[in-house]
């Protein structure tokens, strides 16, 4: 399935359900100011509360139509899915997890890449999906994305990434770790042909997930209020022992401590990267 | 006193039972020396059986056994002379992470590892080998410089994970790790790793991007520690012996899942009951692997180096 005909099938969904009048999807509830809206109103909206700014968690289809140029999203490896190459058993085999998050999200893994158009000028561009087993990384997201760094490598567009991960998949063990490297080494050599790498970290990026592709952004952009961050705010306060400040590890408090650009509204978002990609890019014969 | 492991106990009654004998015999009176040796024998046999048969939550507790080998020991025995450099010059210098310029022979090394302690207030100190920010910016800094004068670079991983701290989020926990990453990837110079005990996560990782990595028999390499995955996925902290097991961190497991590439055995009893054979072997290990860089131009070590990541992971593909 592509990811056009998937878009499709949940706007049908959304039809089906309006019939059924289920209040639980026509009205959603901000997590911040607890302030209930419409959810037409907010999709009006990119999914940004009206009274309090709050960005709601969105999916990658949501980030492509917000994003990019309107029918230029073209799918790369959506045929790639994970497998249990561990035989890994928590309270349930990793297998049955791997097909039951399928049936219920209708999708094949946390993240979806392809080639986009932004503005007329063509980008590869990486979209991690929170909903799909909280975005973490195991193979699968270290090939597409590995596979997506390689193709700029080669085509020299440059690459977009939303980051919105809790980090390595555990159930992928230490071969989950190792997308790390796999993913930061595929940078190093994006890095070395001196083509253009934005990093849009999204809530939530923390684990292997910020420890890897996710800091390494020629350009850094985080959408207001993301938490951001190695280790997880329950862990810290475990380890010291005390509550931590209020906005710690937000996208703001990273602005602050120089970890990222900007933090940019989503609303704003494709403006910035029209005119960050419009001057960052490697002039060989010039200085103009 | 060192620390004995609860399966380590019953070779530890009969090394009691000998010392028992040999205070005796020393009288003089009787002459106990075949019973000693038999009883010695018995040791022996019950070592290996016990030692060859281990499950992956023993082994976790070898590789975190407070009398391993740490970096700077193994790094005084295996080098002829080591001098530590020290400092990220951006903030300070990290405990939890040491570093210096060796000589084995005539071969000259940058020597890089996580540092831990052996009673508490070494392990204080040394932050329990859970380097910050600044820890991993002081390794990367010692490995260009390696690089500057062509000089191998050796890693010894021990570290139970990056800390975890406010400070160490605010200086950019994520980042300097991230970086040490894409950075080791293109380093001119080749890169031995050791995993010497705990290899944990990230935190160990951001030393590890090697062009062979060589994993102690009873050293572990995880994603996460078995208590927190246990506390996170089976909603249980106490089920962190499963975890052991599920998450396949020992060394026949990292090696077969191609992220190491050979085991060095420890002598028999695990490193922890001889540092001086565990230094032995790592040095053997080590001359032989670099040897056989010499041949490797820049281009190609970096290449291969890349390859062996590139080539990490299994997935369907329709
Ligand atoms: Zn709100």
């Amino acid at each position: 399935m592509s990811i056009l005909d998937w878009f499709d099938k949940k706007k049908k969904k959304v039809k089906s359900t309006d019939k059924l009048n289920i209040p639980g999807n026509l009205w959603l509830n901000c997590p911040k100011c607890s302030e209930v809206s419409f959810r037409k109103d907010l999709e009006n909206n990119m999914m940004v509360c009206m009274s309090c700014g709050h960005h709601f968690r969105i999916s990658p289809q949501q980030r492509i139509a917000y994003t990019f140029d309107t029918d230029s999203f073209d799918e790369h490896d959506g045929d790639l899915e994970p497998t249990d190459f561990l035989d890994f058993v928590d309270t349930e085999p990793y297998v049955k997890r791997i097909q039951k998050t399928k049936k219920k999200t209708d999708k094949c893994e946390a993240i979806v890449t392809g080639t986009a158009a932004l503005n007329g000028k063509k980008v590869n561009v990486g979209i991690m999906d929170f909903s799909y087993m909280g975005g973490s990384m195991g193979a699968v997201v270290g090939e597409k994305l590995t596979r997506l760094i390689e193709k700029s490598v080669n085509d020299k567009l440059p690459v977009i990434v939303f980051t919105m991960s809790g980090g390595a998949r555990m159930q992928e063990g230490i071969v989950s770790l190792m997308q790390m490297a796999k993913t930061s080494a595929a940078l190093s050599r994006l890095n070395q042909e001196r083509v253009l790498y934005i990093s849009v970290l999204c809530d939530p990026t923390t684990g292997g997930t910020s420890a890897s592709f996710a800091m390494l952004g020629d350009v850094q952009i985080a959408e207001p209020g993301a938490l951001i961050s190695f280790a997880g705010p329950r862990v810290i306060e475990q380890t010291i022992k005390q509550k931590l400040p209020a906005g710690f590890q937000r996208a703001e408090f990273l602005l602050e401590h120089g970890m990222v650009d900007m933090v940019v509204e989503r609303k704003k978002l494709r403006d910035m990267l029209i005119n960050i990609v419009s001057i960052l890019d490697y002039n060989e014969d010039s200085y103009g | 006193m060192a620390k004995i492991l609860e399966f380590e106990e019953p070779i530890k009654e009969l090394y009691d039972k000998i010392d028992q004998l040999k205070l005796l015999s020393k009288d003089g009176k009787i002459d106990l020396d075949s019973e000693i040796n038999k009883i010695e024998k018995r040791a022996e046999s019950l070592k290996k059986d016990i030692f060859s048969d281990l499950t992956p939550h023993q082994i976790v507790q070898i590789a975190r056994h407070p009398n391993r080998p740490d970096t700077t020991s193994l790094a005084r025995l295996i080098c002829d002379r080591f001098t530590q450099l020290y400092g990220d010059r951006l903030y300070r210098d990290d405990p939890s992470i040491v570093g210096g310029i060796g000589m084995i022979g005539s071969q000259r090394i940058m020597l890089i590892g996580h540092q831990k302690g052996h009673d508490t207030k070494e392990n204080i100190y040394r932050n329990f080998g859970m380097p910050h920010p600044e820890g991993y910016r002081k390794a990367l800094r010692l490995m260009k410089l390696a690089e500057k004068f062509g000089i191998p670079i050796v890693t010894f991983i021990d570290t139970p994970g990056a800390y975890p701290g406010l400070e160490a989020e605010e200086r950019g926990q994520a980042e300097a790790i991230a970086r040490n990453l894409r950075e080791m990837v293109g380093i001119k110079v080749p890169i031995v790793s050791f995993v010497i005990g705990e290899g944990g996560s990230g935190g160990a990782l951001a030393i590890g991007v090697s062009d062979c990595i060589f994993m102690m028999q009873y050293s572990v390499y995880s994603v996460i520690s078995p208590e927190g995955c246990a506390s996170i996925l089976f909603r249980d902290a106490k089920k962190s012996e499963d975890a052991s097991k599920s998450l396949k961190l020992t060394a026949p497991d990292v090696v077969k899942l191609g992220v190491a590439d050979s085991i060095i055995e420890e002598p028999l009893g695990g490193s922890h009951n001889n540092w001086e054979g565990t230094a032995d072997s790592m040095k053997k290990h080590l001359l032989e692997i670099l040897k056989s860089f010499i041949k490797k131009d820049p281009d190609t070590l970096i290449e291969d180096r890349y390859t062996k990541f590139r080539r990490i992971g299994s997935f369907i593909s329709s």
